[in-house]
């Protein structure tokens, strides 16, 4: 008897806490097919009239350029990072030599590094090199900061494939780079979609770097262009809200196809087994 | 393992180290040297002025707002993402939740899908005065709310930043603790079972020091995490009201980009640098890279 009491209060207790995650979130969908009148009137009943053309505005109105340019950096920059970690993990986990310890407390030492920290000196430096206001200095800055720990994923799962398999290559005169493409790669895709997964999300995302390097808005990214968005539009809220609602859409829906991956991605590198 | 050319081995590393150092090393040397200068993006002087920039720093009241606040942020981030998310992980993982932990799981996983800029806008209007839904709210179940502005008060603004922060995050956390315990061997809590121990006490002497380096992990990731803080703060009250919500990195930012004072900035980025170095040198051991 006690422990069922026990058992529906914890029920009830966890329900409570859905309730306080999921509230904001349907207020904001909600909210986005409202007219501004509404959202300062009645800010918790339902719109008289479901207005769609929020949606429609909200694309026409910039959110489409941003995402499209959110999806080049993106998609660039964890493609070229996945890569360079893929080349860098192999040495590093399958061949012999001297100096491998030096490389791999080089590479992996990039995990200590905040970016806040480099902000003013890559600032300089982009400047310097006549890269500022491009894409390309975000994607290469955006790839680099995700190499060190797609690399010590890589190299992990790189580890635990049995040695055997280039033995046999190797008798069969395979070179390193054959056994690299059609033995490595194609085994490891798990671990490439979970590092990809990573990647994508954390880069999606960033915000500091992108606001300092790019100035026009038709190269802004999601999280840049919202925040100005927001500056320019501060009488239409509900532009905003419906903004966001789109800019949200591209992960949950991601998150719902490829759940498992998702979660496998998200917990490599911090739980172990 | 076989002996290979290191012409080989060095083309396949070459592209990442180079990234690496051009683009992760090298900026840190930079901003240590520029550090020293009295410079800006504006003007052309480049004056060297010794170690004045961190006197400066260190006599600056605004430094210790914003250390203050990253410190808000570390220990709220502890309590939540640490502590309150194990309890729930572990209480998810308990027999009785067991049908229903995935609809749990994936509705408080959610909004860490979601960007900071979007949760942040959001959670602004939320609060607003003229347009939020807490005043109401709080009008509703009788708290008066006329002074009530949780972004736009001093004193209320870093811990309502923070709390946003724990609501986006904390569903996060609670997915790593639960794969962790499901990798716990059945048969430990089998054998518990068998001796009578309770839910707690399994907790304690089970649960808890066969996921300690998971654990460990994410209590330094979330440390760094905090004194890395800058995301949160720009989109919502970008250090305000005045200086009261400023995290070290808004501030950082706001002094080299705003005021122009670059030297100042590359002082407190180095600040920065020097403390999460010192604490990722913590989370290179919790990863074992000798093995």
């Amino acid at each position: 008897m006690k422990k069922k009491i026990v058992h529906i209060i914890t029920y009830f207790l966890f329900i409570l806490f859905a309730l306080i995650i999921i509230f904001p979130l349907i207020w904001m969908v909600i909210t986005g097919f409202k007219t501004n009148q509404e959202l300062f009137l009645s800010p918790f009943s339902l719109p008289e009239t479901w207005h769609w053309e929020n949606y429609v505005n909200a694309w026409n109105k910039g959110i489409g350029v941003y995402l499209s340019n959110s999806v080049i950096i993106t998609v660039a920059a964890t493609a070229l990072s996945t890569f360079l970690s893929c080349l860098a993990a192999y040495p590093l986990s399958r061949l012999k030599f001297k100096t491998k310890k030096l490389w791999v407390y080089l590479i992996l030492g990039g995990l200590m590094l905040a970016p806040q920290s480099s902000l003013i000196s890559l600032f300089k430096m982009v400047k310097i090199a006549g890269l500022y206001d491009t894409r390309i200095s975000l994607i290469l800055i955006d790839a680099a900061f995700r190499i060190p720990f797609a690399t010590f994923l890589i190299m992990t799962f790189y580890k635990s494939i049995s040695y055997s398999l280039d033995e046999s290559a190797y008798i069969d005169g395979a070179t390193t780079w054959q056994i690299f493409v059609k033995i490595m790669l194609p085994l490891s895709k798990p671990i490439i979609a979970s590092c990809s997964i990573v990647s994508f999300r954390a880069v999606w995302n960033e915000l500091m770097f992108a606001n300092v390097l790019l100035q026009s808005t038709d190269k802004k990214t999601v999280p840049v262009g919202l925040m100005n968005f927001q500056g320019m539009t501060t009488t239409n809220w509900t532009l905003v809200i419906s903004s966001m609602v789109i800019a949200s859409l591209p992960l949950i829906i991601a998150f719902l196809l490829l759940q498992k991956q998702f979660v496998r991605g998200l917990t490599a590198g911090s739980v172990k087994g | 393992m076989r002996k290979d050319n290191k012409r080989t081995i060095a083309l396949y590393m070459f592209p990442a180290i180079l990234m690496i150092i051009v683009l992760l090393y090298l900026p840190i040397f930079i901003n240590l040297y520029e550090s020293f200068f009295s410079w800006g993006a504006m003007s052309s002087s480049h004056k060297f002025v010794g170690i004045g920039n961190y006197i400066k720093m260190f006599k600056d009241e605004v430094f210790y707002t914003a250390l203050k606040n990253n410190m808000i942020f570390m220990i709220m981030s502890v309590i939540f993402q640490i502590g309150l998310s194990l309890i729930i992980a572990n209480t998810l993982e308990s027999k009785f939740m067991r049908k229903t932990q995935n609809i749990f799981q994936s509705i408080y996983f959610i909004p860490s899908l979601l960007m900071v800029t979007v949760v942040g806008i959001a959670f602004k209007m939320i609060c607003s005065p003229s347009i939020g839904i807490i005043n109401p709210l709080l009008e509703l179940i009788g708290i008066n709310a006329e002074n009530i502005d949780l972004l736009g008060n001093a004193g209320s603004a870093t811990f309502s930043i923070a709390a946003m922060s724990q609501w986006q995050y904390i569903g996060y956390t609670v997915v790593l603790f639960v794969v962790a315990i499901q990798n716990i061997p059945a048969d430990l809590y089998e054998a518990a079972d068998i001796d009578g121990a309770s839910a707690i006490k399994k907790f304690f002497y089970i649960t808890l020091p066969e996921i300690k380096d998971t654990i460990l992990i994410n209590m330094i990731i979330t440390i760094t995490g905090s004194i890395r803080e800058y995301d949160e703060v720009f989109v919502t009250t970008n250090g305000g009201p005045g200086y009261a919500s400023e995290t070290l990195a808004t501030y950082l930012y706001k002094v080299g980009f705003r005021n122009d004072q670059m030297g100042y900035a590359s002082a407190i980025a180095f600040f920065i640098f020097i403390v999460t170095f010192a604490i990722g040198l913590l989370q290179m051991k919790g990863y074992q890279l000798d093995e």
